[in-house]
Formats: structure tokens, sequence, C-alpha cells
């Protein structure tokens, strides 16, 4: 099949992007959207041009690396889906298709379609951990844990940072993203010590690294490759708004 | 690449209003409580209204008893400034954080898509900045019209039933009132359902009732205010 695929191409983080129109035929229906990226490629170097850059590693869903805006929705038109699980059997070939990058102020463009998401790293950094002294690993049973919350910070731990929620939110918030780091450790009694202040700090870190706040529209669960439910910001601002409300 | 490090800030403030104001999650919370006070009032004057049904000497005297309220201890008109100061205060501190929580929101996000389509956020939700400012050029009206009176045909104060009356004869009077309820409607709608979010109520296992509780609520606060300049208009109340 002949898709034409309308990729951003960007040489630098300084220079003018611009969107650019490449026919690519050969695409098959069970095709990985990434595949058809490399189709591109191939067919860009032997006709000495320059490949598009684009992040990816695992292409199995689980790193968080390959997001890209398609047509306007954060990892494209199928819900709780990567890029990189993507196929091309989801797109009409009659239209072409939009390739963008993650658009917000913390994640600058550094290449065509590849982003710098450490900005999500500096929020883990800020408190996403729990302290104890480490070594040999621990009891599993020693410290029980209810089922429920059991599951329900796992289902937060599926966060993959891939940032989807960032360039979804029209307010350019990592909300969903810290919400839920925060709510994976806050829900595990070893998170309980440092429960508030964490979220604190974590909020504050989003704060201070340009993000924007939230306005609870939703567009960022509605992309979420891992279905972080709306609710875990909500959790998490009981948390902020606890630590806020004491003095250090 | 170039790892980017959070950036040095202030020292934090002493106050928890403070902590608060200089925080998103502590502003949106700040928005919230705010929020709540204007509808508490809002309700009260939509319920207020009502006694429009029950004749002149009802609203004409329910307007009266507000401005008796409490004498001699305060003094005339004394629970309405009490109101009035309360209402400034809590819309000041609404806009002034929506305002700043829209301009953070437009420095984070300078960049749009080539295309967008509607993914999720309701009408609701993507209209409250436009909404909240259509609120407020009704309210500078509406003060004008009949709490002044300077806008109004009849236009004397404590006749507030001849004011009404007088008013929603015109249809374009009737119309601009419907337009201002029912954008309140649609703000109330998401600022419920938001509003208990930023204070962090809304669980997973609550959120639809958050969601019927902001849906009912202002559907029946719209049709409370709606119902008094169409009777008029209807000639059921004249
Ligand atoms: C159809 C709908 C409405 C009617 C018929 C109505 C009627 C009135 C009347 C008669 C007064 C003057 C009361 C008096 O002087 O004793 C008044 C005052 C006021 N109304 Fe409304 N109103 C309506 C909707 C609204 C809405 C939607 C808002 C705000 C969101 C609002 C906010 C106010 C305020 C702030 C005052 C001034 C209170 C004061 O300081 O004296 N009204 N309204
Ligand atoms: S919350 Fe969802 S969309 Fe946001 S970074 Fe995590 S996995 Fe990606
Ligand atoms: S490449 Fe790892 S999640 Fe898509």
């Amino acid at each position: 099949m002949n898709y034409t695929l309308r990729v951003w191409r960007q040489d630098g983080p300084a220079a003018e992007g611009r969107l650019v129109d490449y026919e690519v035929d050969g695409i098959t229906p069970d095709m990985s959207f990434l595949e058809a990226l490399d189709l591109l490629n191939e067919r860009l170097v032997l006709d000495g041009e320059e490949p598009v850059a684009f992040d990816h590693d695992c292409r199995e869903g689980i790193c968080g690396m390959c997001g890209l805006m398609i047509d306007g929705v954060a990892h494209g038109p199928q819900r709780a889906t990567t890029t990189c699980q993507l196929h091309m059997r989801s797109f009409d070939p009659a239209h072409p298709v939009v390739v963008e990058p993650w658009r917000a102020h913390p994640f600058p463009v550094v290449r065509d379609l590849v982003v710098d998401r450490s900005a999500l790293d500096r929020i883990v950094e800020a408190g996403g951990y729990i302290s104890a002294p480490t070594g040999s690993a621990p009891e599993a049973h020693a410290v029980p844990v209810p089922k429920p919350d059991a599951d329900e910070a796992f289902e937060s731990a599926a966060c993959i940072g891939c940032g989807a929620c960032v360039a979804a939110c029209p307010n350019g918030s990592a909300s969903l993203f810290t919400a839920a780091k925060v709510t994976h450790l806050g829900l595990l009694p070893q998170g309980q010590p440092e429960r508030t202040s964490r979220a604190r700090d974590m909020a504050q870190a989003q704060d201070d690294l340009g993000f924007g706040g939230c306005t609870q529209t939703g567009e960022c669960t509605a992309v979420c490759p891992k279905g972080i439910p709306l609710e875990t910001i909500s959790r998490m601002n009981r948390d902020v708004l606890g630590g806020l409300l004491r003095s250090r | 690449m170039a790892l980017k490090s959070v950036p040095a800030r202030p020292p934090e403030s002493r106050t928890t209003v403070g902590r608060l104001w200089s925080s998103t999650v502590g502003k949106k919370a700040v928005m919230a409580v705010s929020g709540a006070v204007l509808l508490l009032y809002v309700v009260a004057h939509m319920v207020g209204n009502l006694k429009a049904f029950a004749g002149q000497e009802s609203i004409d005297g329910y307007s009266a008893f507000l401005r008796e309220f409490g004498q001699p201890i305060l003094p005339h008109g004394g629970l309405l400034w009490i109101v009035r100061t309360a209402l400034l205060v809590a819309v000041a501190a609404h806009m002034t954080a929506a305002i700043q929580l829209a301009r953070r929101a437009r420095r984070a996000r300078p960049a749009g898509y080539e295309r967008r389509p509607k993914v999720q956020g309701s009408y609701a939700a993507r209209t409250m900045r436009w909404g909240g400012v259509i609120i407020a050029l009704f309210v500078v009206y509406h003060l004008l019209d009949l709490t002044a009176g300077v806008l109004n045909p009849h236009g004397v104060q404590g006749e507030v039933h001849s004011n009404i009356v007088a008013d929603f004869q015109r249809w374009y009077v009737v119309l601009a009132y419907t337009v201002a309820v029912v954008a309140l409607g649609f703000h109330l709608r998401h600022g419920i359902y938001s509003g208990l979010r930023s204070l962090g109520v809304a669980s997973a296992a609550r959120a639809k009732a958050v969601k019927a509780t902001a849906l009912g609520v202002s559907v029946a606060i719209t049709a409370g205010f709606l119902s008094v300049p169409f009777a008029v208009l209807f000639g059921i109340v004249r």
C-alpha cells in the first residue's frame, strides 16, 4: 500500500522545523508504525538524504521511548497502545498521516521527531524513591500489603514515562505522570514515611521545570498507553496539599 | 543530551497561604475554595429569586429583610456589605489564580499541533476561561441593571418585583440573561467536577458520584435562574 507520511523535519534544537510529505509504498497492513518509518528511512538513505530521527527502543510497549503525535493524537488513534505497538492497518491510505514530535516547553525538540524528555527524570529525582538501607533483598512477606493497594500501586507503576500525557495536555502539564509516580510509592507501606513530602517535592519540581497546572480536562488519560486513570491526579493533589499545609 | 536541571527557586514562604499560592496544585485549591464560596452565593441567590413566583410582597419583602437583617447590631445593609466583601475577595482570588495559571499553561505549551482533533475534554472543560470572562462581564451589567438600577427601565431600589417585570418584558434582556446563565451552568459543571479533584476528594470509587453531582447541581442552578426571566416573558409573573 502507498501512504503519504507528512513528517516534521527539524535539523536541530534551534533550527526552524517544517512538515515534509513523503510518499512511501510497500507498506503492509501488519507493519508497525515504526516499521513504516524504518521503510521511509531506508529509502531516504538510498537516496542520499538524511533519515528521519525518531526515538524507540523495546518496540514492545514497555520502555516509553517511542512517543509520536500521529494525526494530532499522542501515540496515534488506537487507545492504550504505544506508537511501536500500533499497526498501519489503523490508517486510511487515502489521507496523509501527520507525524509530529511531542510539543511542550519542557520537552525541547532535539531533532526531527526526537524530544528531550529528561525533565521527567528531574521530577522523579525530586522524590520518586524511598529512603531505605540497601543490601540483601528483604523477605517478601515481612511487610504485608493489602491486595487492593497492591493492585492500585501496580496500576500506577505501569507508567512507562513516555510523556504522552504532557504532549496531549492543553496546559503542558505532567500531572498524570507525576501522579502515577507519587501514587505508586504512596500506596505502599514502604512509601509512607515520605508520602506527603515526596508528593510536594515532585509537584514542586514539575512547577519549577515549567510544566503547566492541571485543569482536569482528561486529555492525558485518553492517550495514556497504560490507561493511568485521571483520579490518580486527585490522589496526588490530596498528598501535595497535605504537604503544603504543613511547614517544613 | 543536554540534561536539564531543576532551576533554582526562591526560599519557601512561611505562611500556609503563601505556600499554597506558590504551587500550581495549591493555587488550584485556592480556586476551588473561592469557587465554592461563589457557588454558595449563587445557590442562595437562585433560591431567593424564586420568591418572585410568590408575588410582589414576597420578593420586595425579602430584599428589605436582607437589608434590615441583624439590626441594630449591624447597620442597615450590613449583611449585604459583609457578603459583598466576601464575594469580592473570592472573585479576586479566583480570577487572579485563573489568569496566572492560564499564562503558565501558554508558556508550557507555546506551539500547537498541525492537526488536532478533539480527543477528550468536554465542551464545559474547554470553555472555562472564556466562560469565566462572560460571567464576569455579565455580573457588571447585572449590577448596573438590578442592583444600581441605572440600566433598568423601572430602576427603583427596593421595588425588586417591578424592576424584574419591567426588565424581562424585553426579549433581548431575557436573551442576555439566558446566555450568561447557560455559561454559568457550563462553568459550574466543569468547575464542581474539577474543584473536587483539585481538593483531592475524587477517588476512583467516587468518580461517578462527583460527575453526577456536578451535572445535577449545575442543571438545577441554570433552570432555577432561567425560570424567573421566562416566567415574566410569558406573563406568568406579572
Ligand atoms: C435570571 C437570573 C437572575 C435574576 C432574575 C437576578 C436578579 C437579581 C436581583 C433582583 C438583584 C438585586 C437584589 C436587590 O437589590 O435586592 C440581584 C443582585 C445580584 N446578582 Fe443576580 N440575578 C440573576 C442571576 C445572577 C447570576 C447568574 C449571578 C452571578 C453569577 C448574579 C449575581 C448577582 C450579584 C453579585 C448581585 C449583587 C448583590 C449585591 O451586592 O447587592 N445574579 N440579582
Ligand atoms: S502517565 Fe501514561 S502517558 Fe503519562 S508518561 Fe506515564 S504512561 Fe505515558
Ligand atoms: S519502543 Fe519501547 S514503548 Fe515503544
